[in-house]
């Protein structure tokens, strides 16, 4: 691949990750406070020894934010990568054998999917005890869903070329046939459905933590610090927007990639009948 | 050139034409192209020109300029296009409007997608000319109805109260022919009208095409890559080739005389013959009995057997829907058949894929119409070819690269394609390939679907003379499958004809195209379309005194 | 989208957004055309198969209804369900630490969590097509009366939100495609792609953050009472409703440039154009009857996608409609209220997924028309 192809948009959108991964690493070297240090007075304004002012305790955003993007960019890494392999896994499953095992696991993938994501995880929020692996496992089940129909719809287009009947009229077995043919065929649009999700991911993590029920207090998370500060905001004091601004950059920054990758895909299919 | 004419009943002038186009790769500056230069040609009121070439000649887009209309990124970058004397290429919107429909008119390959979904073919028909001011909404129902009954469609007095997908492809073809001459044009377009259509659907798409501007003394740029099917229809032709004309001249001098060798080529290109072998009586393939459906109770295969003697060719000929692709799933296994039974060097096969050993798979091999989809597109030619060499044979390193430059060899491939992905290769080349990976197999039976039927006729003529070179030399037998006669009178030994599922006539090929014939046959074979000037007429007039007879 | 030759421009995929959209694909689209082999084959067989076969538009869409009415039952019973088999005891939960066996027992008694389950699933649900959605364990309040006030409060907001967006959408994915590829088109791109990236919460406070606190201009929290006026609660709810615009805006915007594009760049309006036909008639007669369906297959999905979007509004401007009383019981773990809640909000998002479905299939002039 040659980088001068790659277009501006794309390389600001790698720019961010790549910024927010190295706050997310090396959060204890940069940040110029502790997580949880209460530093000075409440919601005091930007500037000074606080870059971005303190919080609603008394504590230095600019560090939090740091800490957040650790805990933000962890628990939402975690479940795409979970909800991923597991959708993948299902629906790479489901497309290869057919018949009533993918019957089955597509019926059930639809009865998942005739609840809006949201309204799912306050239902099973409510009743499960608040767990960070419980987070992460809901929040991967749930989306596993989305990564199912896009796995399986993609897997299916594949398998039915005339290349991958040529494999299995070669004599070719299953294991072939999924990870040499069909899976490098793939690549491409799953990767960028990779980046969709993680995407989502952020934003739901955000959401659910803004509702007060994703990530718990005293850990420092986006979604989290936005509603520990809402408060402010009737008094003119934006901490609140702060993370929420670090949210949609992060999110913004990601769709850019996708973006990019999304054209790559199809200029690939147009222009040298490529799959 | 053809003759000189009198500037008086000159409808269409083109001087000079040069078409660009311009793409933009994403991330890449963008790349402007030139598909057709210096293109000049005259045409008279009521005279067909046919514009003649291979994919990429850049045919459609200079009739598409006859309506000053280029497609996604094209213009028209240079020279006249004379409608009467008037350039349309310099005319403002409002200009180019006043012409579009109503003074030329298109007829597009696929009616199938050109037609408005949504309303009715009636509506569609007379648009046009309503909305230009040409005729009001009686006059243009009834000038519809003829042009239904020129075009012999059925039940012209309700066929416009159809939807386009409640008709069949060959009428649809004509409802087009029936809107592109309901304005009473002075020139249509006609952008490779029946090249989507069988054989048997063509000519009678061809012949009403040919009736009804006949009859209406309109001018045609007919547009197609078949030259044999132009012959019939033109008066003069043009022969182009990567957007530069090669040879223009009248249609006899054309098809009688062609002075380029490129024009030679293609006008002998389907005469090929190859005698057939004088011994038939061994039998490799042996297949008895096969009806064969799908899982939803369509039965495609009803009771067909055949057989296939070592070595040689059996062509299996039919048109879409006859069930041949269906018959080459069910001896490659992948559609087991309901009943009967098909054997092999003596040994039935097993029905299924899943029941067949490797051997058994090695020694029947495939070749698919589109080379394109049948490789892997993020596999080298080294893979693609090498792969069965690793997978029979345990072939691996030196000696496997050595024999994979043996097979490039062997299709006529040299050894620089050794590392290419298929999208870096044409469209023959790919092919090549493709029976390179069957032959790496050892195969004694190689199935051939429609392996040239996507590719331009010289491409196509190399393939099939690869393919004969290579049965001399390895002693393998094919079946080959295709809609095409002139296939199968320069290669097969045996045919078996096939129509609705159903083995129609099987033999030897000097007895399966020689009377007598039953229907069909007699049906198909008419009507291919002959390198030969007054074909169709003929064969209309015999068809009319046939009927008459009856 | 995946036609364009090498000598198209590029094509923006506007796929992107769809992933990140919770809707449910699998109930969009139109379902499988009726099996070729049944139309030609002879047609007795059972009742269903000839009705199928006389009547192919009745019965997708009556198959279609009896699909949607299966998935809220089988929704119903995994959210009642499922909740059953997951671990944790309300009882104990609710009493918090310091419970006791004894006042276990008895709340689990008072609540009625001795009975088997599917003797309290089926008068659950027997309730609940009534309306009666049993009494929530905060507040003792018949759950059926909070959600009669508070559903129409959401209503309220989504219509609204609705109003503004759908025409604002359709008007700028038709502007994109005008400008295809022009700067107006870039702008429109980029900017939507940044939208919808941005989490409901931060721009309602970005809103209320520069038009009720900078500026003054309009009222935070946006609470609404019974003794309003209309004009009232439209001033309260504008900072919501353009909240909720902005959120969904640029989704519907995109998926209607898409629909357009595909329909402009079809054959047969190719065709339109060489009759020489006028741009206003291309697109009113040719463009538009084929473009109307995919559009208003966006808007369905989009709506359902309100009413899931309403929940985070609702929380951050303190507004009394079903999504904070949903999140209010769930923080304190008020089971019938979840429930209640949990399925009105799915029965909206699948009957909004099922409108979608009936006007493509509607729209569709194959069936239609059958042969």
């Amino acid at each position: 691949m040659n980088l001068r192809s790659i277009p501006l948009s794309a390389w600001i959108g790698i720019a961010g990750i790549t910024i927010a991964i190295f706050c997310a690493l090396f959060a204890p070297v940069i940040a110029p406070f502790g997580e949880r240090e209460v530093v000075g007075d409440v919601w005091l304004p930007a500037g000074g020894d606080f870059l971005l002012g303190t919080d609603n305790l008394g504590r230095d955003l600019l560090s939090r934010l740091i800490y957040g993007a650790r805990t933000t960019i962890f628990v939402a890494l975690a479940a795409t990568v979970l909800s991923f392999s597991l959708g993948m896994i299902l629906s790479f499953t489901a497309a290869v054998m057919g018949g009533f095992v993918d019957q089955f696991f597509s019926r059930f993938n639809d009865l998942m999917m005739a609840i809006p994501t949201l309204i799912f995880a306050l239902v099973v929020l409510a009743v499960l005890p608040q767990h960070l692996w419980i987070l992460i496992l809901v929040m991967a089940v749930l989306d596993s869903t989305r990564v199912f129909r896009i796995g399986r719809a993609v897997a299916l287009d594949v398998a039915v070329m005339e290349f991958v009947e040529a494999a299995r009229l070669r004599g070719e077995g299953s294991t072939w046939i999924i990870f040499r043919e069909i899976l490098p065929n793939t690549l491409s649009p799953l990767l960028a459905e990779f980046g969709l999700r993680f995407a989502f991911s952020i934003l739901f993590l955000s959401t659910l933590s803004f509702l007060g029920l994703g990530i718990q207090p005293p850990a420092a998370d986006w979604g989290g610090m936005v509603k520990d500060n809402k408060d402010g905001i009737i008094f003119g004091i934006s901490a609140a927007l702060i993370p929420g601004a670090a949210i949609a950059t992060l999110a913004i920054c990601v769709n850019l990639v996708v973006d990019w990758l999304m054209k790559r895909t199809s200029s690939l299919k147009g222009g040298r009948g490529d799959a | 050139m053809p003759e000189s004419s009198s500037a008086k009943n000159m409808l269409l002038s083109v001087r000079n034409l040069k078409i660009e186009a311009t793409s933009y790769p994403p991330g890449e500056p963008p790349k402007t192209v030139t598909l057709v230069e210096g293109v000049s040609f005259d045409l008279e009121k009521g005279k067909v020109l046919g514009l003649i070439g291979e994919s990429g000649a850049g045919k459609s887009t200079i009739g598409l300029s006859a309506l000053a209309y280029g497609r996604g990124g094209v213009r028209i970058t240079g020279g006249q296009a004379l409608l009467d004397g008037k350039d349309i290429l310099t005319l403002d919107k409002n200009g180019i409007r006043s012409i579009r429909g109503a003074r030329v008119c298109y007829v597009a390959q696929s009616a199938a997608a050109a037609f408005n979904p949504a309303h009715r073919l009636g509506d569609q028909v007379i648009e046009a000319s309503l909305r230009h001011g040409i005729m009001n909404r009686e006059e243009a129902k009834k000038r519809a109805l003829y042009l239904f009954r020129v075009l012999g469609l059925p039940n012209p007095e309700t066929f416009g109260d159809r939807y386009p997908h409640q008709v069949s492809g060959g009428q649809l073809q004509r409802a087009m022919t029936a809107m592109a001459l309901c304005p009473n044009p002075e020139l249509i377009v006609f952008d490779e009208p029946t090249t989507a259509l069988d054989v048997t659907t063509q000519i009678d798409v061809l012949a009403a095409i040919k009736h009804a501007i006949e009859e209406t003394h309109t001018a045609a740029l007919y547009i197609t890559h078949d030259l044999a099917v132009v012959a019939q229809i033109s008066d003069d032709i043009m022969v182009l080739r990567h957007g530069k004309t090669v040879e223009y001249g009248t249609t006899q001098q054309i098809i009688e005389a062609p002075k380029e060798d490129y024009t030679r080529a293609l006008v002998s290109v389907r005469q090929t013959k190859r005698d057939e072998a004088p011994d038939q009586t061994g039998t490799q393939l042996k297949i008895e009995h096969i009806s064969a459906g799908y899982a939803n109770g369509f039965k495609v295969l009803h009771d067909v057997s055949m057989h296939l003697p070592k070595g040689q060719t059996l062509a299996i000929v039919g048109e879409s829907g006859s069930g041949k692709s269906t018959l080459a799933r069910v001896i490659t296994g992948l559609l087991p058949p309901t009943e009967g039974r098909i054997t092999f060097e003596g040994k039935e096969l097993p029905r299924a894929l899943k029941g067949r050993s490797n051997d058994e798979l090695r020694r029947i091999q495939m070749i698919y119409q589109m080379a394109d989809t049948a490789m892997n597109p993020r596999q080298t030619v080294r893979d693609i070819v090498g792969r069965p060499l690793s997978f029979y044979f345990g072939m691996h390193g030196a000696k496997k690269t050595a024999r994979v430059k043996e097979l490039l060899d062997q299709i006529e491939m040299g050894t620089r394609f050794l590392d290419r992905y298929p999208a870096e290769l044409s469209g023959g080349q790919k092919q090549r390939v493709a029976i390179a990976r069957a032959l790496a197999a050892e195969p004694e039976l190689i199935l051939c679907d429609e392996p040239t039927s996507a590719l331009d006729p010289l491409v196509a003529e190399g393939i099939l003379n690869l393919l004969l070179k290579l049965q001399e030399e390895t002693a393998v037998s094919y079946v080959f499958i295709t809609h095409d006669i002139a296939i199968v009178r320069a290669i097969a030994d045996s045919v078996a004809v096939m129509h609705r599922g159903k083995l129609v006539r099987f033999g030897p090929k000097s007895k399966v195209l020689a009377p007598p014939f039953d229907d069909y046959t007699d049906l198909l074979l008419k009507s291919v379309p002959e390198m030969e000037i007054g074909w169709l007429e003929r064969v209309l007039k015999t068809r009319r005194m046939e009927s008459a007879g009856n | 989208m995946m036609e364009s030759g090498p000598l198209t421009g590029p094509v923006p995929t506007d796929g992107t957004a769809d992933g990140t959209h919770p809707r449910s694909a699998a109930l969009s689209g139109v379902p499988a055309k009726p099996n070729p082999a049944d139309a030609k084959g002879e047609i007795d067989g059972t009742f269903w198969r000839r009705f199928v076969f006389r009547r192919p538009l009745a019965a997708l869409i009556l198959q279609r209804l009896g699909l949607s009415v299966g998935l809220l039952f089988a929704v119903s019973l995994m959210i009642f369900g499922g909740i059953e088999a997951l671990p944790g005891d309300f009882a104990t939960t609710y009493l918090g630490q310091s419970a006791t066996p004894q006042a276990v027992e008895n709340i689990r008694k008072d609540l009625g969590l001795d009975k088997p389950w599917s003797e309290r699933y089926l008068s659950w649900l027997g309730g609940a097509v009534q309306g009666d959605f049993g009494t929530s364990w905060a507040s003792k309040n018949s759950v059926g009366e909070q959600i009669g006030k508070r559903l129409g409060n959401s209503l309220f907001l989504a219509f609204f939100a609705a109003i503004v967006s759908v025409p604002l959408a359709v008007g700028l994915g038709m502007l994109a495609v005008q400008f295809r590829n022009r700067l107006p088109d870039k702008i429109i791109n980029v900017v939507s792609l940044a939208a919808i990236s941005l989490p409901e919460f931060f721009v309602g406070y970005l809103l209320i953050m520069f038009f009720a606190v900078k500026f003054g201009v309009a009222t935070f929290p946006a609470t609404v009472y019974d003794s309003m006026s209309f004009t009232e609660r439209l001033s309260a709810i504008a900072l919501p409703v353009a909240t909720l615009v902005l959120v969904v805006l640029a989704h519907m915007m995109r998926m209607t440039r898409a629909a357009i594009l595909n329909v402009m760049s079809s054959a047969y309006v190719e065709t339109a154009e060489l009759k020489g036909l006028g741009m206003f008639r291309i697109i009113a007669r040719h463009a538009a009857p084929n473009a109307v369906a995919p559009v208003i297959n966006v808007i369905a999905l989009n709506l359902a996608y309100l009413v899931v979007g309403v929940v985070v509004v609702e929380v951050v401007f303190v507004y009394p409609g079903m999504g904070q009383y949903m999140v209010d019981a769930v923080t304190v773990r008020d089971m019938p209220v979840v429930q209640a809640c949990g399925l009105i909000f799915a029965a909206f998002y699948i009957f909004l997924n099922m409108a979608a479905d009936i006007i493509a299939i509607l729209a569709n002039p194959r069936l239609r028309h059958p042969r």
